[in-house]
């Protein structure tokens, strides 16, 4: 049966899901080109980096690390939910999940390639790197990190393949006249795929080991990665609860890569007929929920030590809650945690639309507020002129913080019926302040407790006794976004961001269901 | 889809594949830490022209040294055997001079923006008085940073000295993040190179660094090797820094003052920093009491822990 599906055409649809194979239109030769661009600036800052050592960083001895293993948490973390979403949502047989599946297995596997770069990328010494393999200990965390995460990229690898398999060989098919190059690359991936009742049961019972595996495979990868941490005495990192803690944002900041996937292939490739407004409402669900737990893991963090409020850990919750740092935490709060979650449960308030009614939230004064809200922004963020003879500019310093947070509540109710009529913009909204939040809050997480070891900073070099990352650290960060873009987006033209095969077996499983593409039109909200 | 019985197959097949891996190592070294004696270290010195018998070496919770030293460590420098090097700085004669710093810098040509022997001012809280908390490494029995290091780099070696090589340092700094007591330097550029200072790079005597890599005190053992004071017990004009051997229980001074270990931390309520760490330094204090010198100005931000 599968055999001669194979001979036969696509359907228009699966058709154009193939179009997205093709080489793009000018605006991809950009995208990809801007890319390119930003990847090799990072190298060129990378390479400076090795000529003249970590020196050009802003890491100093206090602050022996910072972006770059911020950047390695994020990206880590960021690769969690392909993995275990798709598992997870495979195991339950979830139905939705098969037109998303793939795009969230491929950011674990873009993501996971970037953040194991990062901690070499970090290292003083690159060029001793075999010493890994020639002088390793099993004792050392980092060891353990190195186990774990190729693990991982193993599985999440063959996770990601194994079920492409079947697609690979309708691309062999497909593109039987096509270019040489792409006709032997499918035919080598496709291994043989006849699509025969033994190959597909076969197909099935690795995927189900496969799906069974990654599960504690991803959730000990970042609890290994937050041993980093939780391994040492520092206060602020010496917790028992950091693995657990990093897996629940690891998957929340994940979940929401996997909407800003989703919407921006939807937007680029027009898959409106695949990724439908009920993916981002119940991905948004998934959100909300993982939201909700990190939130519990956030609160437990530092409420204990808050309430104890001992000696040693009076420095950093001082600095994170109401100190330097406090914007930054806030932010992770409220702007990357608590309006996130509002956003995606607009579809459930009802009495947003009445707001309308309201003439202070009307588009003219809701400008007002944004302005207002940016001018105060940059008054707080811009530091303090040391010749600050302008007494009523500080007075107006004071009040800044409150004043942003007025304008801006007051900006994001003006907001909201719009959002509500915008249900997927408010979804994307929502998941890229989830993301800018993550990031922020693994700096915080990071960065403040090195400022308050045990013995005080003294007698440090001048300006040895601050972290302010420099720009080849902004570039290499910026490079490692590029590049998981870059692999992702070549990944999607590679092989179809949506299975083919299995958006049509739930096609042919409930046969003259109009919407069965991936999704049970009928099935009760999660 | 699967059935519960190759689910099963599947649990019990990796947990079995996982644990030997990360257990046999680490429980090997819990039971050596633990239940292994001492070696006997009988030791005969002239301390204060008597001779002195020892016959053990009291460890609370066993001998960490000999439990690192265990795992072949790196380039086999274990040590001067039946050694146990002790570090004795009286908090009350220090009067923050940093000769100590000095003389450590000039020994080993220490880069600029490195102290291996900080001196800090401490203040316990508002109603104490400030006092000077020279901080070499502690040389832990227990150490955090031996733990961390992926490749040997740093070890432990069977007389106490926490030793280092940096030829063989991947610089990736988590030695600096797990010391509690900020006594490693990492070298963040190229360090200069200073008249005087050897080529050849050899661990005992530290002279040579490069870049990407950590480094620290390491109670000077080639001057140990020769009988003579670490260059900071050495320099210091108070004679405030005691080295000696734990085995022997005899510290010395710069002033050639030679005393019982034992004695001196007993009737001079001697203490480690931080005990509560677990880390078992093998650098003691003596509380800054009856001070000798002035103690620092007061209206300096000295009080310890986190505030700055």
């Amino acid at each position: 049966m599968i055999e001669r599906r194979r001979r036969s055409s696509f359907s228009d649809q699966e058709l154009h899901l193939l179009t997205s194979l093709q080489a793009g239109g000018p605006r991809y030769y950009v995208l990809v080109g801007g890319l390119v661009a930003i990847i090799l600036w990072g190298v060129i800052a990378y390479a400076v980096q090795f000529r003249y050592g970590l020196g050009v960083t802003g890491l100093r001895d206090n602050f022996m690390w910072g972006v770059y293993i911020t950047n390695f948490v994020f990206f880590i973390g960021v690769s969690h939910v392909g993995a275990l979403m798709s598992a997870i949502l495979r195991l339950t047989g979830a139905e939705w999940r098969r037109p998303i599946t793939r795009m969230a297995e491929a950011i674990t596997f873009a993501s996971l390639l970037m953040g194991a770069l990062m901690p070499f990328v970090d290292m003083g010494r690159p060029d001793r790197i075999l010493n890994l393999f020639l002088h390793g200990r099993l004792q050392s965390p980092i060891l353990w990190d190195i186990m774990s995460i190729t693990t991982y990229l193993a599985g999440s690898t063959l996770f990601l393949f194994v079920p492409m398999i079947p697609d690979i060989a309708l691309l062999r098919d497909h593109f039987a006249r096509g270019p040489a190059w792409r006709r032997r690359l499918y035919t080598v991936l496709a291994l043989g795929w006849r699509g025969t009742p033994g190959q597909r049961h076969r197909l099935e019972s690795i995927m189900g080991v496969l799906a069974v595996l990654i599960i504690p495979i991803a959730i000990s990868v970042h609890t290994v990665v937050s041993w980093i941490m939780a391994m040492t005495l520092r206060a602020g990192w010496n917790s028992t609860i950091f693995g657990p803690y990093f897996v629940s944002g690891a998957l929340f900041s994940g979940a929401a890569a996997v909407i800003t996937a989703m919407a921006g292939f939807r937007w680029a490739y027009r898959l409106q007929d695949y990724v439908t407004e009920r993916h981002f409402k119940r991905m948004g669900y998934l959100v909300i929920a993982l939201g909700l737990v990190y939130a519990y893991f956030t609160f437990n963090e530092y409420w204990t030590p808050l309430y104890k409020f001992a000696e040693a850990e009076r420095g950093y919750l001082a600095a994170v809650l109401s100190g330097p740092y406090a914007p930054l935490f806030w932010f992770t709060q409220i702007g990357g945690l608590l309006v996130p979650v509002l956003l995606l449960t607009l579809p459930t308030i009802h009495w947003v639309p009445r707001l309308r009614a309201v003439p202070l939230l009307h588009p003219r004064p809701a400008a007002a507020a944004l302005v207002a809200t940016a001018a105060l922004f940059v008054l707080t963020a811009v530091p303090r002129s040391p010749a600050a003879a302008l007494g009523d500019v500080d007075t107006l310093r004071a009040f800044a913080p409150w004043g942003l947070a007025a304008f801006s509540l007051w900006l994001f109710i003006a907001l909201l019926p719009g959002f509500r009529e915008r249900p997927i913009t408010a979804a994307v909204v929502a998941s890229l302040l989830i993301n800018i939040g993550a990031w922020v809050k693994r700096f915080v997480i990071i960065v403040p407790t090195l400022q308050y070891p045990f013995l005080p900073i003294q007698r440090a070099p001048a300006g040895w006794d601050i972290y302010r990352p420099t720009w080849v650290e902004w570039s290499i960060t910026a490079a490692a976004l590029a590049g998981f873009a870059l692999i992702y987006i070549l990944f999607s033209k590679l092989f179809p961001i949506v299975s083919i095969w299995e958006t049509r077996e739930t096609a042919e499983a409930a046969p003259g269901h109009e919407s069965a593409r991936g999704e049970v039109a009928h099935a009760p909200a999660p | 889809m699967l059935s519960r019985r190759s689910f099963l197959r599947i649990l019990t097949a990796g947990a079995a594949t996982a644990a030997p891996l990360g257990g046999g190592s680490l429980f090997r070294r819990w039971r050596l830490g633990r239940g292994r004696a001492v070696p006997a270290l009988v030791a005969a010195a002239e301390v204060d022209r008597t001779l002195v018998q020892l016959a053990d070496v009291p460890t609370k919770y066993g001998d960490g040294a000999v439990a690192y030293a265990a795992e072949p460590p790196h380039p086999a420098d274990v040590g001067v055997p039946g050694r146990r090097w002790v570090m004795v700085i009286d908090l009350a004669k220090c009067d923050g001079c940093r000769e100590c710093t000095r003389a450590c810098q000039a020994m080993h040509f220490i880069p600029a923006g490195q102290e291996w022997i900080r001196v800090y001012e401490m203040r316990d809280s508002e109603e104490a008085a400030p006092y000077w908390f020279p901080r070499p490494c502690l040389q832990c029995d227990n150490p955090p940073c031996v733990k961390v290091c992926p490749v040997s780099a740093t070890w432990k070696r069977e007389d106490g000295i926490v030793m280092q090589d940096t030829s063989r340092c991947i610089g990736c700094r988590f030695c600096i993040a797990a010391c509690p007591y900020q006594a490693r330097s990492f070298n963040w550029v190229t360090p200069p190179r200073v008249e005087g200072q050897p080529s050849a790079y050899d661990p005992q005597w530290n002279r040579v660094h490069f870049k990407g890599t950590t480094e620290k005190c390491t109670f000077c053992p080639a001057l140990i090797a020769e009988g003579k004071l670490p260059a900071c017990a050495a320099a210091c004009p108070m004679g405030a820094i005691y080295f000696g051997d734990q085995s022997e229980d005899a510290v010395t001074n710069s002033q050639g003052e030679t005393v019982r270990f034992s004695d001196v931390i007993k009737q001079g309520a001697g203490y480690r920093f931080q005990e509560e760490l677990g880390t078992e330094p093998r650098v003691y204090y003596l509380p800054p009491r009856k001070r000798l010198y002035p103690a620092p100005p007061e209206e300096q931000p000295a009080v310890t822990g986190a505030h700055p």
